[in-house]
């Protein structure tokens, strides 16, 4: 390494040095402390005592852990893909070169500006089984249902019913798509348009042109937004936690995995069996997404390969 | 250029570095007459913590020693512990007396039996059921501020439309069910138009409905005790509100209901005519229900007759945290809030009872809550008591609630919902009750302080 090298080294390292510094401090340190205490009975004001394995064992014992992985699980799988499909067909339609598309870009990535918080409060009214907007909409759909088809059937009581608390709050999560939005407008805006003209040449119709030409050329994207949702939606904390007034939703239906964590760590001052639990959920989110790379590796192209 | 630019980049982390330990430091705040600041923090907001503010500054103008910075804290049981574990807690910090056991076994709190008894305070002061919310491992641990009971509250209106005598609460859960059949009524679409009672409304206490059926949910030593016949017995009368009244038309009814802190309350808008609810009533009726809203505060109903007056009382506990920097003088405050003028004049302005043994006629007299003689009078009753004192109280709590509401739903019976809650908790009870007696002897043993 030349002296040039050495001082260009220096000023870079420098230069991410406030990200180096929060990443050792904020990141590294914490997760080494959690790996430690997962092995200690751990009360946060008393020293932590060795307790072997103990608090890993419980967990496999403890049917409320089980429950919230499930709960999350849940979740997860149907609010990743469910969101990536709304997102995708949004950023498409708001691709089309049409009069006042960036009055809609912008009013489709609002939600998405929304505070958790606000979100909670909101959905749970929105949400409301009696006086909510949702089963205002939904009201006469299932009422001239029943009289066409003489059926019984009500809008849900989303969130007080343990059936469809989870749906209720996968609903509320489509709302934060315009993340995914931005992001996938911009990958719809980099697909060559030669691309487009030669499918056009072949006779192509629009169906034809978007699978076999816009969604391979985007599947980096697809792949990153993916990513980004699962880890993301095995996180799932405040709308919930707000929804429910800090419990865990009827029948126990809201209670997930970061929930649980938040719960022992805080309230039963249990943070080495939190801590446990929280390394077992990165481990978790760890596998799956190596998972889903190697799955779709074979699909996914890069133009520079 | 490229010197220039890794001298600056060289200043930022410094500067942030700089800046955080100048942060870090700015907990101390010396005053310039020289008195010892004394901070005390509690869950207080509004009108309650003006309460508590202006005998703050009774206390700051009545000597020149001492001064307290009193601060509104949320989720202060929460915030206490962070402050604890990173070693720079309040000198004195307002908790619910349901904390003091987890507080206590941790060695978060500093014992008070010294300090307590050099001033002059002893355990015969205080309403034996609320002494007994600020002892534990038969230490004390705190003293109260403001102190509640529970009770049944009804809608006289509601009784006099159901042909009942509006003077006349029931006595027995039996009586009260049989009220709730007379007033409970539908509305054309099935929907439950007003509702006698409810046991999830508003449901706070949900774990602790044992006590009127004449038992316990822990058998207040070593042992949970959740498949109890008092227990089971008061699940079973959950159950049978969803088999009288049906599981979807009360999940509706709940749902139909607002917050508690709004005109919404089905309380306040004559939708529910008995629930179990304490002194903080009087403020909300005054504020959130109709001015004609006519109602009546009773112990609430148990299954004998003869142990009319089971309650739950609770108090607001001031604790000085272990490491507090000033414990002596943040005692010397506890001690002057202790005098029957000062919590008097506090518990008046919260709207609740004093927790002292001797109160003064004036005291009832002046009080703004005109029914405030039968709250205290539950807290004297021999069938009041405080929360069940488990460390883990949150959690349990939890798996309470959970049986109740599996219960309500029709999902599990009785028998199963109480099984499950007693394999879950039985075993972490264990689990910290044999881990607690490792180390007992030596945290109550520890009196470092002060």
């Amino acid at each position: 390494m030349t002296r040039q090298e050495r001082q260009r080294l220096r000023t870079g390292l420098m230069f991410i040095s406030p990200w180096i510094v929060g990443f050792l401090v904020l990141n590294l340190y914490p997760f080494l402390s959690s790996a430690y205490l997962s092995f200690h009975d751990y009360a946060v004001l008393s020293k932590p005592v060795f307790i072997g394995t103990e608090n890993y064992s419980d967990m496999l014992a403890d049917e409320l852990f089980w429950k919230s992985i499930w709960n999350t699980i849940y979740f997860a799988a149907i609010s990743i893909p469910l969101n990536l499909i709304i997102a995708l067909f949004l950023a498409i339609l708001l691709n089309f070169d049409l009069p006042g598309k960036k009055i809609f870009r912008t009013i489709y990535f609002l939600p998405s500006l929304v505070p958790l918080v606000c979100l909670g409060v909101l959905w749970r009214w929105l949400l409301n089984g009696q006086l909510g907007l949702v089963n205002t909409v939904l009201r006469p759909i299932t009422d001239t249902a029943n009289a066409l088809f003489g059926s019984d059937v009500a809008p849900p009581n989303w969130l007080v019913d343990p059936e469809f608390a989870k749906l209720g709050l996968i609903f509320a999560s489509a709302w934060g798509v315009g993340n995914a939005v931005v992001i996938f407008l911009a990958g719809l805006q980099d697909v060559p348009r030669t691309l487009y003209e030669a499918a056009d040449l072949d006779g192509c119709n629009f169906w034809q042109k978007t699978w076999h030409v816009t969604l391979p050329i985007i599947s980096p994207v697809i792949y990153f937004n993916g990513i980004m949702s699962l880890i993301m939606s095995f996180q799932v904390f405040a709308v919930p936690y707000v929804m429910t007034d800090g419990q865990e939703g009827p029948g126990r239906s809201l209670l997930f995995t970061a929930t649980y964590i938040f719960f022992n760590a805080f309230e039963n001052w249990r943070m080495g069996y939190a801590c446990a639990i929280g390394l077992i959920l990165f481990l978790i989110i760890l596998a799956l997404t190596l998972l889903a790379t190697k799955v779709s590796e074979r699909h996914i192209y890069y133009a520079g390969k | 250029m490229s010197k220039r630019f890794s001298a600056i980049s060289f200043r930022v982390p410094v500067i942030l570095v700089a800046l955080l330990v100048l942060l870090s430091g700015c907990g101390e705040n010396p005053r310039e007459d020289g008195r010892v600041v004394i901070q005390y923090w509690d869950k207080w907001t509004g009108s309650e913590h003006q309460a508590m503010q202006d005998l703050v500054d009774d206390f700051n103008a009545s000597q020149n020693e001492i001064y307290v910075e009193f601060l509104s804290i949320s989720f202060i049981s929460r915030k206490l512990m962070l402050a604890a574990a990173g070693g720079n807690p309040p000198d004195l910090a307002g908790l619910w007396s349901m904390n003091v056991p987890i507080f206590a076994a941790n060695g978060a709190l500093t014992q008070l039996d010294d300090l307590a008894a050099s001033h002059d305070i002893h355990e015969s002061d205080y309403l034996p059921a609320i002494w007994s919310e600020l002892t534990e491992f038969d230490r004390l641990w705190g003293l109260p501020s403001t102190p509640g009971a529970t009770g049944l509250h009804w809608n006289k209106d509601l009784f006099r439309e159901a042909g009942l005598d509006p003077e006349k609460p029931p006595r027995t859960i039996a009586e009260l069910e049989a009220f709730n059949e007379h007033i409970t009524r539908f509305d054309d679409d099935g929907d439950i138009e007003v509702l006698g009672h409810l046991p999830q409304e508003p449901g706070w206490w949900l774990p602790n409905w044992a006590y009127w059926f004449g038992g316990d949910v822990w058998n207040r030593k070593d042992a949970i005790t959740v498949e109890s016949d008092a227990s089971i017995a008061a699940l079973e009368w959950m159950a049978s509100y969803p088999e009288r009244f049906g599981a979807d038309e009360l999940l509706r009814f709940r749902q139909a209901s607002g917050n508690f802190a709004s005109a919404e309350n089905p309380f306040f808008n004559g939708r529910i005519a008995m629930v179990h609810q304490g002194p903080w009533m009087h403020n909300f009726i005054e504020k959130f229900a109709p001015k004609s809203f006519d109602w009546g505060v009773a112990p609430f109903p148990s299954t004998d007759p003869d142990r009319y007056g089971v309650a739950i009382v609770e108090t607001d506990v001031i604790v000085i945290p272990r490491g507090a920097k000033h414990p002596q003088e943040a005692f010397k405050f506890l001690s002057w809030l202790q005098r029957p003028e000062n919590l008097e004049k506090l518990c008046a302005k919260q709207l609740k009872f004093s927790p002292l043994v001797e109160t003064s006629e004036s005291f009832y007299e002046n009080h703004p809550n005109p029914k405030i003689k039968i709250y205290r009078e539950l807290a004297e009753s021999p069938y009041a008591s405080g929360r069940s004192r488990l460390t883990n109280i949150m959690d349990f709590n939890r798996d309470m609630v959970n049986a109740f509401d599996q219960v309500a739903l029709q999902n599990l019976t009785p028998e199963e919902a109480a099984a499950a809650v007693q394999r879950r908790q039985g075993k972490l009870f264990d689990q910290s009750y044999r881990r607690w007696l490792k180390v007992r002897d030596a945290r109550l043993e520890d009196k470092t302080q002060p």
